[in-house]
């Protein structure tokens, strides 16, 4: 632990610290442009040079060692002129563009010219340009402006584990390229925070918007389990981006250009007023029509007539409201896994991601069973890969292979492997053993099919085999796909007692016997499996759910409502509105309590926190608003033979996986461009 | 730009062994480190130059991206990107050479050959570069003429130089005014005995 002395303050910091840690621990301000806390140091920006006594010139203190007994200065003429001299420099080939560059107003060059920077420039000559290279849909190139601190390199390089950027030629000629490729990465879109100038810009933001006119609202990612932290930023009524927000739990400082890139299609194929079915056309109604037409049907039927699906963009709020309703209806036809994934409901442990986001950087093995990480929660994988950088986690992979940014040993495709697993009989099963801390991720691809259940008892059984479950540790997790789940299946929308699931529901509306089908936002299942039934739609976008239904009430995506979200640790997190529902729309919770009231069953709150008031009665846990509660090891799954089949992700494409994605144009473009490279099955398995 | 194109490239079966003893020479796991030496067994391969061809063979051989070889190759100038004709004449610019007469050797490629910095003769056999110093001003001027350093030149000298080269004679390298390394003309006139003076 060494000791040193920074403007007279003495600090102590870890052993492998760096001066600049240093100095910010003594709470010197230190500028820079390359160093990057979750990158490699790379020292060729010079920004953060201080003085050193008895060093005969400044140091840069991103790629110094503190060493004991070090005396720094960071506000001595010297320091100030290295400062001066460096951004002079800098901004001798850096266009002065800031009028028109989307950075303006959020550019690290900019703040710390302005602070640091000398006041005028001595340079008179002509300014260099570099061409504009092509990164791909996403990533917009103004590289005159790039000033080579080589961060899109290193975190290409590093966390999103794809080599496509690099910086060829040399001194006043170097340039950033990709020679001319997409980043082939679902990652990509985070060069665009880490690039301090405006070299690398958003291209679906670009000169949409300057910093200053957002309203920023602080909120919750829907677009897959992980709950990513992120910030809306809207003006008007209108979302102009999302960035990630900070929390090393969840997503360290990273989303997913699912998450990021989005919101086009919060703006398209929106429902914005009722619908109602007449004459085989849908046809637009007022509120109080379509719920008394709603009202009159529901009315007419029998308690086990009617059912309810839920989709995956729910928040729980919206699912506790049409839980209560069926059930006050008289119905337990209640089934939050669309997908028909064979998740028991009866055990929590059973469905979590219990290791926790944050836990994956203490396992030292890994089982991951027919899931795809890289496309099923991308921040999840980014996780893995950087446990796995650290070198010491042995990674095996039971399922089709695909590149997933690390190496990973492939056991095999099929359900036979996994038996042999679960027997202990493959290899594989001692290295799970041999582990002080064995970790096994399944995906649902894994339990949608009919022998789901059985995979589920088995890897249950595998975790106890392998000591995963112990106090203080475990590594049995479950990798959802929806934002909805977990919360869907904490509040208990699954069949209640006689009830029929998914497949019930679906074999009851084909035959007749179910009537009447709430689908809460569910897109994903067979719409011409539900008959002849009357298909009440609740949700934001116009998708496969609107157009099979006789009823649509409009609702609220997720950036439209204050809600709560269980990701898949079981993390419950609040998620605040940062724009208004479109036209009529209101949010879903409302729309059932209204109902309810057509029906002369008035649910018993008229608020959100009313509403919240009664779901932390029923489910305790969620109201402990940012943190995981661990869940009780219990019995799950039922036990069975393990079909020999290939397990496989049951993501299809990443870039368009639910109804919002599917409405945005940017995501189109991804998919068409980016996804072949993304889920390829190359490189690195093996 | 046909001619910059390389449909395929591989190395011979004597500089695929060559290469394989070059990679053996780094620890297990540290094969990248190869990419300089492979670099420029391709290129000596290869006329001199380096395809994409070329470079993305050595990126699958070393099991490299594409881009990090790129970035090795555009960094140095030894590794030559364009076809360069058989003979590469690299003129030192730098100012020993050029106060002793660079200017005058630049002139004379430019009127024989009709090339300037960065062009090739239209018969394939010459390419000029400019290039900044080469160490070896005691012997300025002074011009790389492939691996081979030719000192101590004047105008005349160069003219004959490339009529030989042209008519497929290589003369020898090193002083055309026949010192040895970097000594003086004619007798020492430093680190004399007692008395020598």
């Amino acid at each position: 632990m060494p000791k040193l002395t920074v403007d007279g303050v003495e600090v102590e910091v870890e052993a492998g610290a760096t001066v600049l840690q240093a100095c910010e621990a003594a709470g010197a301000e230190i500028p820079r442009f390359c160093y990057h806390e979750r990158l490699a140091i790379a020292g060729n920006c010079r920004m953060c040079l201080v003085e050193m006594e008895k060093a005969p010139k400044p140091i840069a203190s991103c790629a110094m060692p503190a060493g004991d007994g070090m005396v720094i200065h960071t506000n001595t003429p010297t320091v100030k002129k290295a400062r001066e001299g460096v951004l002079e420099f800098l901004l001798i080939n850096h266009p002065l563009d800031c009028p028109i560059c989307d950075q303006g107003g959020e550019c690290d060059l900019q703040d710390q010219a302005m602070a640091f920077g000398p006041l005028h420039s001595r340079y008179h000559e002509p300014k260099r340009a570099v061409p504009d290279k092509y990164m791909g849909p996403l990533i917009g190139t103004v590289m005159t402006r790039c000033i080579h601190c080589t961060r899109c390199i290193r975190f290409s390089e590093e966390i999103a584990g794809v080599s496509v950027i690099g910086a060829i030629n040399r001194g006043e000629h170097m340039e950033i390229t990709t020679l001319g490729q997409a980043i082939t990465s679902e990652l990509s879109g985070n060069v665009i925070d880490l690039c301090p100038v405006g070299a690398l810009t958003s291209k679906p933001y670009q000169f949409t918007a300057r910093p200053w006119e957002l309203r920023k609202t602080e909120s919750i990612d829907a677009m897959d389990a992980v709950g990513s932290n992120i910030r809306i930023d809207a003006r008007g009524n209108e979302v102009m981006r999302i960035l990630p927000r900070l929390n090393e739990d969840v997503n360290e400082e990273w989303i997913s250009d699912k998450t990021r890139f989005v919101y086009d299609g919060l703006k398209r194929q929106r429902l914005d007023r009722p619908y109602l079915r007449k004459d085989g056309k849908l046809t637009a109604v007022s509120w109080d029509e379509a719920l008394e037409a709603v009202a009159a049907k529901l009315k007419a039927l029998k308690g086990e007539e009617i059912a309810a699906i839920a989709g995956d963009l729910s928040a729980v709020e919206d699912l506790v409201a049409l839980k209560d309703l069926v059930t006050e209806l008289g119905s337990a036809n209640l089934d939050c896994r669309q997908d028909g994934a064979a998740i028991d409901p009866s055990c929590r442990a059973g469905y979590l991601f219990n290791t926790t986001i944050a836990g994956i950087e203490d396992a030292d093995a890994l089982l991951i069973v027919g899931s795809n990480p890289r496309i099923e929660a991308p921040i999840i994988n980014a996780r893995i890969r950087k446990t796995w950088l650290r070198g010491d986690l042995k990674i095996g992979l039971v399922g089709a292979a695909a590149d997933l940014t690390y190496a990973y040993d492939h056991l095999g495709e099929g359900g036979d492997v996994l038996q042999a697993v679960i027997d202990g009989s493959h290899e594989f099963a001692t290295v799970l053993k041999n582990a002080e801390n064995p970790m096994i991720i399944v995906g649902t691809g894994a339990l949608t099919r009919p022998d789901g259940a059985a995979v589920l008892a088995g890897l249950r059984k595998l975790a106890g085999d392998c000591g995963a479950v112990r106090d203080g540790w475990n590594g049995f997790n479950l990798l959802h796909l929806a934002a909805s789940r977990v919360g869907a299946l904490d509040i208990g929308f699954v069949p209640g007692e006689g009830g029929r699931d998914l497949a019930g529901i679906m074999a009851g509306a084909a035959a007749g016997e179910i009537k009447a089908v709430f689908l809460a936002g569910a897109d994903e299942i067979d719409m011409q499996g539900l008959g002849d039934a009357f298909v009440i739609y609740t949700g934001s976008h116009g998708d496969a759910g609107a157009h099979r239904a006789d009823a649509i009430l409009p609702g609220a995506a997720y950036t439209e409502k204050d809600a709560t979200w269980v990701n898949t640790e079981g993390r419950v997190q609040q998620g605040f509105r940062a724009v208004f529902p479109p036209g009529d729309a209101r949010e879903d919770w409302a729309i059932y309590r209204a109902l309810s009231g057509h029906l002369g069953k008035p649910l018993p709150y008229n608020s959100l926190e009313e509403l919240r008031a009664r779901m932390v009665e029923a489910v305790p846990h969620l109201g402990a608003t940012d943190t995981v509660t661990p869940a009780e090891w219990g019995d799950f799954g039922q036990a069975g033979a393990i079909d020999a089949a290939v397990l496989r992700t049951p993501v299809e494409d990443f870039y368009l996986s639910n109804a919002i994605a599917r409405a945005s144009a940017t995501m189109a473009r991804c998919s068409a461009e980016l996804l072949d490279a993304i889920t390829g099955a190359t490189g690195t398995d093996g | 730009m046909s001619a910059d194109k390389q449909e395929s490239f591989s190395f011979s079966p004597e500089n695929l062994e060559k290469a394989k003893a070059i990679i053996a020479k780094y620890p297990q796991g540290r094969q990248r480190s190869a990419v300089m030496p492979l670099l420029d067994l391709a290129q000596r391969q290869n006329g001199n130059w380096l395809s994409e061809a070329a470079m993305h063979y050595v990126a699958e051989m070393l099991d490299l991206p594409y881009i990090r070889v790129y970035e090795v190759a555009s960094f140095y100038t030894m590794y030559n990107l364009k076809p360069v004709g058989k003979y590469h004449l690299q003129l030192c610019r730098t100012t020993p050479c050029w106060l002793r007469g660079a200017g005058d050797l630049r002139q004379v490629i430019k009127d024989k050959l009709g090339i300037s910095h960065g062009e090739t003769t239209e018969d394939g056999l010459f390419t000029m570069t400019e290039v900044e110093c080469l160490g070896a001003c005691c012997n300025a001027p002074m011009v790389q003429i492939n691996d081979d350093y030719y000192e101590d030149l004047d105008a005349d000298i160069m003219a004959g130089l490339l009529d030989k080269l042209a008519s497929g004679e290589v003369p020898p390298a090193g002083s055309q005014k026949g010192r040895r390394g970097s000594e003086p003309f004619g007798e020492r006139t430093t680190l004399l005995e007692k008395g020598d003076s």
